[in-house]
């Protein structure tokens, strides 16, 4: 099982948890897997196409998965993922 | 007095009510605060901010406070300075240079942020405000904070110029220094946010604090007799400024308040270590590619993932306008060509401003012969590492060693 950290935003699908376990081999397959127990979820995070929005940032170990695999990137038993609304900053 | 009716996701439109709130829950776009236009048209002429004081509150209409401001009073109305010893050396027939380096109290544009932030702060009745900064930002809250009364918590990369620290020490913040780049400050600043409840200027306060970089061009136009430049270069780091001062020159327009209409060229300057969205412009990309590990010593722009890359895109495109990155040796000549010909000591990303500027004008992305408004928005003296300027010879304290000295620069 991987940890998955839920912003404050997405806090009211998890119903107020801020971690929640999920099971995936891939990041992707991880979404998967919390729409399943947290409808709604997924549709959050990606658009149609099923890509990571816009200003959605994934991170897996502390990586952002956009220098990574992306929605492939691997995961493994306890992997800690996060995910961060992009923020504003700088100057 | 307020004339703001909510916030909207610039994504889908999605409509909130005023509150302490920065991404839409359908699909992460940030909000943007919405005003009554059809309102303001009538109040706020040209007559009416010429009576008021020289501040940015003189455009209270078009900041996001539901009463008048209660942190930062003085801020703003910062000199617009022509410069003609700059101009003829480049061969340009009207450049101006907007000098938030000399903004009050702490010496950058962002205390024009800030003001609305922590004014926007104690509206909402938080008692603790926070940032994550490059620098000016955490100088600014630091300083703003202190005035107001409010505790604050500011974090920053750990390698940050010192005297950009010691700016932010000296008014008695909790400032912690995160090992990493300011993205991962960012990441943990998003975290801690959720979890401590505070009013963080640039995440659940971002909304109303991004809205107060319009009055740096509100106040542009204004000292140019309610003209709009034919061209405008500001720096980009995570990209809000540029947005908000396309978004500023569209609000005037619409009020009726610019002779000749808001035709402005907007142009984006990045560092070349730290370019993601200057990148994507030349490409002619909306996407953009994050910079893992800025590398250049215009740290207060080394944002490698910015949060409106997209938008500031989009503001320079839809402007006309193009995208510059110049390297850093670009940058320190910049700012000495810009203090030597017009005493002005900017900030790195100032450097990098006029750096761009010189690279536009070389690809005829910029007419000599239009005016041209550089943004300068930061102070040199906190960034002084980088310049490495020879230093003074040292002589003794009589008319000899003088004369001698001046018989070898003779030679």
């Amino acid at each position: 099982m991987a940890t998955v950290r839920i912003p404050t935003p997405l806090r009211k699908l998890t119903n107020g948890l801020e971690e929640v376990a999920a099971t995936g081999a891939t990041i992707g397959d991880i979404l998967t897997d919390l729409e399943k127990h947290y409808p709604g979820l997924k549709e959050r995070l990606c658009d149609d196409k099923g890509q990571v929005r816009r200003f959605v940032n994934i991170f897996a170990n502390d990586e952002d998965i956009r220098f990574l695999q992306n929605l492939e990137t691997p995961v493994a038993d306890k992997d800690e993922i996060s995910i961060v609304p992009a923020i504003a900053g700088g100057v | 007095m307020s004339y703001v009716t909510g916030l909207a996701c610039r994504e889908c439109g999605s409509a909130y009510e005023k509150a302490a709130l920065h991404v839409c829950e359908h699909c992460f776009g940030p909000l943007e605060v919405k005003y009554d236009y059809d309102r303001i048209r009538g109040e706020l002429t040209r007559e009416v901010i010429a009576r008021r004081a020289t501040s940015m509150w003189r455009y209270a209409e078009l900041l996001p406070l539901d009463g008048p401001p209660t942190v930062g009073r003085q801020v703003g109305w910062t000199p617009l300075v022509r410069a003609e010893r700059l101009a003829k050396k480049l061969g340009l027939a009207e450049l101006w240079l907007k000098n938030d380096g000399v903004c009050f109290p702490s010496l950058s544009f962002k205390d024009r942020v800030v003001a609305v932030a922590l004014s926007k702060a104690k509206e909402l009745g938080f008692d603790t405000v926070a940032c994550a900064s490059t620098g000016n930002l955490a100088n600014s809250v630091a300083a703003n904070a202190a005035q107001a009364g409010l505790r604050a918590f500011i974090f920053i990369p750990h390698d940050l110029e010192a005297s950009k620290v010691t700016a932010t020490l000296v008014y008695g913040p909790r400032l912690v220094a995160i090992r990493g780049t300011y993205d991962d400050v960012n990441r943990l600043c998003s975290e801690i946010g959720g979890k401590y409840g505070w009013g963080f200027a640039n995440i659940n306060l971002r909304p109303f604090y991004a809205e107060g970089s319009k009055s740096y061009l509100y106040e542009i136009v204004e000292q140019l007799g309610w003209r709009a430049p034919a061209h405008i270069v500001a720096p980009m780091a995570g990209g809000s400024l540029i947005t908000k001062i396309r978004k500023g020159l569209l609000e005037l327009d619409k009020l009726g308040l610019i002779t000749g209409g808001a035709s402005t060229h907007i142009h984006g300057a990045q560092a070349a270590g730290c370019a993601p969205i200057v990148t994507a412009v030349r490409e002619g990309r909306d996407v953009i590619r994050p910079v893992k590990q800025p590398k250049t010593i215009a740290k207060s722009l080394a944002i490698g993932n910015p949060a409106d890359g997209y938008y500031a895109t989009r503001a320079i495109g839809e402007s006309g306008g193009y995208a510059a990155a110049p390297e850093d040796p670009e940058i320190v000549s910049a700012m000495r060509l810009l203090a030597e010909t017009e005493g002005i000591f900017t900030e790195t990303a100032g450097g990098v401003t006029l750096g761009a500027t010189l690279r536009l004008l070389d690809e005829g992305k910029i007419g000599r012969d239009e005016p041209i408004v550089i943004s300068l928005t930061g102070q040199g003296l906190k960034t002084t590492d980088p310049l490495e300027l020879a230093p003074p010879p040292v002589i003794g304290a009589r008319l000899a060693d003088f004369d001698s000295l001046m018989a070898i620069a003779k030679e």
